[in-house]
């Protein structure tokens, strides 16, 4: 089976205190801690792990900027055969379609059987998988936390739903997943491993050789775009409290007791 | 297009509407003030879904098929795509099922996709303005988006509290014998139920949460003292199953268990929505995070911006003491 598995590198929002940089244009971008979107993470090594039970290829595709290479390298090194980047300036701004646009281009350039991405990335919004099947026609499902291959017939899934229960469905190929964290444990990979990959030659298209529209991506395409970004008044908020750590604990101990949370 | 429909989809199970439906309602009259709404109930058997929601809607769509008694994302795609005018614009809820459809839809209908709404900001002419959130949840973002082709919008649950529609209650119109003769690439097998653990936090007063900020299994310990010495139950969040550290029965969240506890001490967990949708009740709420954006600290009723493997462990030992 010959699987593309779509990765973005983000801000990794468990590490860092994002904040509205001037005017709202931004956030603060500089001594951001950046790493490959957790979703997409599982989404490779389900791909590795069906590769290593099947045979086939694994290829890595990313659109950004020239940094995206750091986590195609990254996931490369975790056992995936192949990288690609997808590099323009005119990409930029594009919105989730856009995006989808893009990544479908790229697909039409090799031959695949199956397209893994992450349930949802750093803006949240969950869509690009599902836009790129639309694109292709091909058959879709989301946030999926189980995948069995059976040579000959349809793929049976999993999808996770509402209070943990699984959906469990077949989908024929060649056709578009959405992965759900937990699905499997993500390998480990030291700087060993990426020193390994190191100097695997990764291709770059930008979109004349992806023969993209210019007009269709990028701000120029996106019907979907950020004004600025800001900070939410406070509704209530939280009462904060201040001190050093004792302290701290002693007035969370008097909190607990009058609350019924000590018993 | 100032007049364009409103269509809702109503997510329903055992011949009830979900909460999202009403909530969709009130969306729709905060993104498109003024327009009508039509709610599309799908399914086999939906009467009851299709009376109880016409309160709320100026119309009710009925689709009652045998074959679209489970809701099959990729069946009901195309279904929308024959049905829907041009130019429509369609709510449907950020959930598990609007995951699955929404994106996709929207282009098979040349429709702008907006997802995740949690705030209205107006709409002047094609163009709709929406708050989002982003980077889970640190940061908001005012969107613009055209929609002279129309939109399919997903609104995050929760975020728009049901409210009286002014709708005086539509009729339904029965347009089931157009929903014949689709077929799907995808095909529905079983449902799953969630295993059922010989834990029970559903069931406690009082909840110490860990989230990833616990940073290593090894440090669990710290947190299963601070519980044992408050009498309190452990549950986490999500990424504390993910890696195998607890039990998926003490998660709490959406795709988790929903919890009602009196006090919850959430440790190290930033507050995603997925999270905070599994607590009700309006618990005392404390919360001990090392980020002052946390967006926690927007819903916890007391907050501590500190590490919590320092913070916890004098916790305990002011408890061990204190009694
Ligand atoms: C469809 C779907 C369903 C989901 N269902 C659920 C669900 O049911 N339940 C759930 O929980 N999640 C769920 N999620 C995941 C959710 O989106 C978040 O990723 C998750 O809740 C984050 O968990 P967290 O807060 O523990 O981790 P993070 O968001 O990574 O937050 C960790 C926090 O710890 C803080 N921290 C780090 N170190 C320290 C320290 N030493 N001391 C104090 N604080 C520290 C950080 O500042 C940060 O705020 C779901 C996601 C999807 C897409
Ligand atoms: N710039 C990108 N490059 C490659 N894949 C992407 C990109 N943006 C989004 N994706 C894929 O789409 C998934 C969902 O992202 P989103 O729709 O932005 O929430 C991600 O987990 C990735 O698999």
């Amino acid at each position: 089976m010959d699987i593309l598995v779509c990765v973005k590198r983000v801000p990794d929002s468990a590490e860092n205190e994002i904040s509205v940089a001037a005017g709202g244009a931004d956030i603060h971008r500089d001594d951001l801690v950046y790493s490959v979107n957790e979703w997409d993470n599982y989404a490779v090594e389900e791909a590795i792990q069906i590769t290593e039970r099947l045979g086939g290829t694994v290829t890595v595709v990313s659109l950004g900027d020239s940094e995206a290479e750091e986590v195609v390298r990254r996931e490369m090194a975790m056992g995936a055969g192949q990288g690609l980047l997808l590099v323009d300036g005119a990409f930029t701004g594009s919105d989730g379609l856009g995006i989808a646009t893009i990544l479908k281009a790229a697909v039409q350039k090799g031959r695949y059987d199956l397209i893994l991405t992450g349930a949802q990335a750093d803006d949240g919004g969950g869509q690009v998988g599902g836009m790129l099947a639309a694109l292709l026609d091909w058959p879709f499902a989301s946030l999926v936390n189980r995948i069995d291959v059976n040579e000959g017939k349809p793929l049976r899934i999993g999808r996770e739903i509402e209070g943990g229960a699984q959906e469990v469905s077949d989908i024929e190929t060649p056709c578009v997943l959405s992965i759900q964290t937990g699905i499997n444990e993500p390998r480990y990979v030291g700087i060993r491993g990426i020193r390994k990959v190191a100097s695997v030659e990764i291709p770059v298209l930008d979109a004349t050789a992806l023969g993209v529209e210019t007009a269709s991506v990028g701000s120029a395409g996106a019907k979907v775009r950020r004004v600025d970004y800001f900070v939410p008044v406070a509704g209530a908020g939280a009462e904060m409290l201040t001190g050093s750590t004792d302290e701290l604990a002693g007035k969370l101990l008097d909190l607990l007791k009058a609350k019924g949370g000590i018993k | 297009m100032s007049d364009a429909k409103v269509f809702i989809l109503v997510t329903h199970a055992d011949g009830k509407a979900d909460d999202s439906a009403f909530e969709l309602a009130a969306a729709s009259g905060r993104l498109f003030p003024g327009a009508s709404t039509t709610a599309l109930v799908v399914g086999s058997g939906v009467d009851a879904v299709c009376q109880e929601v016409a309160t709320v809607f100026g119309e009710v769509w009925k689709f009652d098929q045998a074959a679209l008694a489970y809701p099959n994302a990729e069946l009901l795609r195309p279904l929308l795509v024959k049905v829907l005018p041009a130019g429509s614009r369609v709510l449907l809820a950020h959930n598990t099922f609007g995951l699955d459809l929404g994106p996709g839809l929207s282009v098979k209908l040349g429709a702008a996709y907006v997802p995740d709404v949690v705030g209205a900001e107006g709409l002047d002419g094609a163009t709709l303005k929406v708050i989002r959130q982003e980077f889970a949840g640190q940061v908001s973002a005012h969107v613009a988006c055209d929609i002279s082709k129309g939109a399919v919008v997903s609104v995050r649950p929760g975020a728009f509290k049901p409210e009286p529609s002014g709708a005086t209650g539509g009729p339904v119109v029965d347009r089931s014998t157009e929903a014949t003769g689709l077929s799907a690439r995808r095909s529905f097998v079983e449902v799953i139920s969630a295993e059922a653990g010989d834990i029970d936090i559903t069931k406690e007063d009082v909840l110490v949460s860990v989230g990833r900020g616990i940073g290593e299994q090894e440090n669990l310990a710290l947190v299963e003292a601070l519980a044992e010495a408050m009498g309190a139950g452990l549950s986490c969040s999500r990424p504390i199953v993910d890696a195998k550290w607890l039990e998926k029965p003490r998660q709490v969240g959406t795709s988790g268990q929903t919890v009602k506890p009196k006090v919850y001490l959430a440790l190290g967990i930033s507050g995603s929505f997925q999270h905070m949708g599994g607590i009700k009740g309006n618990p005392f709420m404390i919360a001990v995070n090392k980020n002052p954006k946390a967006p926690i600290f927007q819903v916890a009723s007391v907050g501590v911006v500190a590490d919590l493997l320092e913070l916890v462990p004098a916790l305990t030992e002011k408890i061990k003491k204190g009694k």
